[in-house]
């Protein structure tokens, strides 16, 4: 699976950080950023929390 | 020297330019674009498909991405194709688009009905901003009516209104700002359909595959490039002269053509590729050489600096622009852009704190690759090779004023911009 983020649509909550902080940084204007795209197999809860976790549907995970 | 001509090997006539035959300042006609081969038939579409892939094309806007990968993915997308010819030149140092577009439209628009073919599209559209192209382009299709549907779609000139997507936005009656992908417009584009938005100098080879498979290695192997050189103290962009050289070519040579062989800088792919000090002459001009040597050939177009011109000046108006410039649509493209801008205003003042430096390159390491599109990659090299060219000059700032960056910062990329010769 695949973490990707629409850069248009991150307003800098930073809510999706604290579930999944091996997958997301936080830069130094709140703005998320995305570790790596491919979520290995044991991430994929803490990314479909991440995913929920954005007021403004900026992340989505794919196949 | 400034104009329009070629460099490619004595024997073989310029490819592109200048144009065969047209008064100067006239486009070349249908009756002179037929008697060098123009719009001959296509019987066989894969054939022409498989020749582009043969001789190595690759697109003209800036990535620089193979072209027949482009148009087989467009082709063996599911459903009805559309071809865009995307004559929107967003970088201020580049001309070769809109003067391709004024002066030979009919060799983009027989590349357009050729993508056609290739992909099965229905429909066509050439898109751009530029008054004298859309007069030529719109004269052309008078003349030669197309064979599929073809729409003149008109933007206002901004750097990111010809990004791939932007394009497919406007084209679709939105704003022309880029999108998140995916998807790409390949697989989704205008009004749904899978699109090749392709770079009018890429159409235009396609075009020369066509009528001329003897000179395949060369029409695949040149670029139109755009040079031109800092005003210097009056900080303008001077003259452009547009030439047609072979790739591999030495920077040097296309320095020494207009004058400007004794640069101490070039700023490369017009805003995209980056500052290059030191060593700079022994560049070749290649999509690969340029990438290894932390540069970008990007749209082809070539700024030296004058002698009177500071980098430190040079990057600092270079990234205003490209903030000012921003589609304020991502975040961290605002904050990022921004930030780059400001800190290196403070450097070009000797204002700057001490972390200055640390923060550029932090940031232009932490930025490529955020945005949805490549504005901020351009920012975010310009101060990375700003810092790793001329790490002492920018250290230099802090001790003493530097009378080339006195004064304000320019937003309105006046420095880079040329007019079409």
């Amino acid at each position: 699976m695949k973490l990707l983020l629409d850069s248009t649509r991150c307003q800098g909550y930073g809510l999706c950080q604290e579930p999944a902080p091996e997958l997301i940084d936080l830069d130094e204007w709140g703005y998320a950023q995305v570790r790596a795209t491919e979520v290995p197999r044991d991430g994929q809860d803490a990314a479909l929390t991440a995913v929920a976790a954005c007021p403004n549907s900026a992340l989505r995970l794919v196949k | 020297m400034t104009g329009v001509f070629s460099l490619l090997p004595e024997g073989r006539p310029g490819l592109l330019v200048p144009a065969p035959g047209a008064a100067p300042g006239g486009s070349e006609d249908l009756a002179r674009y037929l008697s060098v081969g123009g719009y001959a038939p296509l019987p066989a579409p894969d054939r022409l498909l498989d020749r582009i892939a043969e001789a190595g094309l690759r697109g003209r806007g800036g990535a620089g991405f193979p072209a027949a990968v482009k148009l087989r993915a467009v082709r063996d997308a599911p459903g009805g194709a559309v071809v865009v010819a995307n004559g929107e030149e967003g970088e201020p140092g580049s001309v070769k688009d809109r003067w391709l577009l004024r002066h030979r439209p009919h060799v983009v628009l027989d590349g357009l009905r050729l993508a056609a073919a290739m992909t099965g599209a229905g429909r066509g559209c050439v898109y751009l901003s530029d008054t004298p192209a859309e007069r030529a382009v719109r004269q052309a299709l008078a003349e030669r009516p197309p064979e599929l549907p073809v729409d003149v779609v008109r933007t206002e000139h901004a750097y990111v209104a010809g990004e791939e997507t932007a394009v497919v936005r406007r084209i679709d009656g939105g704003p022309a700002l880029p999108t998140a992908k995916p998807p790409r417009p390949f697989e989704s584009g205008v009004g749904g359909a899978p699109t090749l938005v392709a770079n009018v100098e890429t159409l235009a080879r396609i075009a020369l595959l066509h009528a001329r498979p003897d000179a395949a290695g060369a029409v695949a192997g040149s670029h139109l490039v755009t040079l031109s050189g800092g005003g210097g103290r009056s900080g303008t962009g001077g003259a452009a002269t547009l030439v047609e050289v072979p790739a591999g070519t030495h920077l040097k040579v296309l320095a020494d053509l207009c004058r400007h062989g004794r640069s101490e800088a070039v700023l490369l792919g017009g805003l995209f590729g980056g500052l290059h000090g030191a060593g700079w002459t022994d560049l070749q001009l290649d999509h690969d050489r340029l990438r290894a040597a932390g540069g970008a050939l990007g749209c082809g177009a070539l700024h030296f600096l004058h002698p009177e011109d500071c980098p430190v000046s040079v990057a600092t108006e270079a990234t205003a622009y490209l903030a000012a410039q921003s589609a304020r649509q991502c975040g961290v493209c605002v904050s990022g852009t921004g930030a780059l801008a400001r800190t290196l205003t403070a450097v070009a003042h000797g204002e700057a704190d001490d972390d200055a430096a640390d923060k550029l390159r932090r940031w232009s390491g932490q930025l490529p690759g955020r945005g949805a599109c490549g504005l901020l990659d351009a920012a975010a090299r310009i101060a990375a090779t700003l810092l790793a060219h001329f790490p002492d000059r920018v250290d230099a700032h802090r001790r003493a004023a530097c009378p080339a960056c006195a004064g304000a910062t320019p937003e309105d990329g006046r420095r880079f911009a040329v007019p079409v010769p």
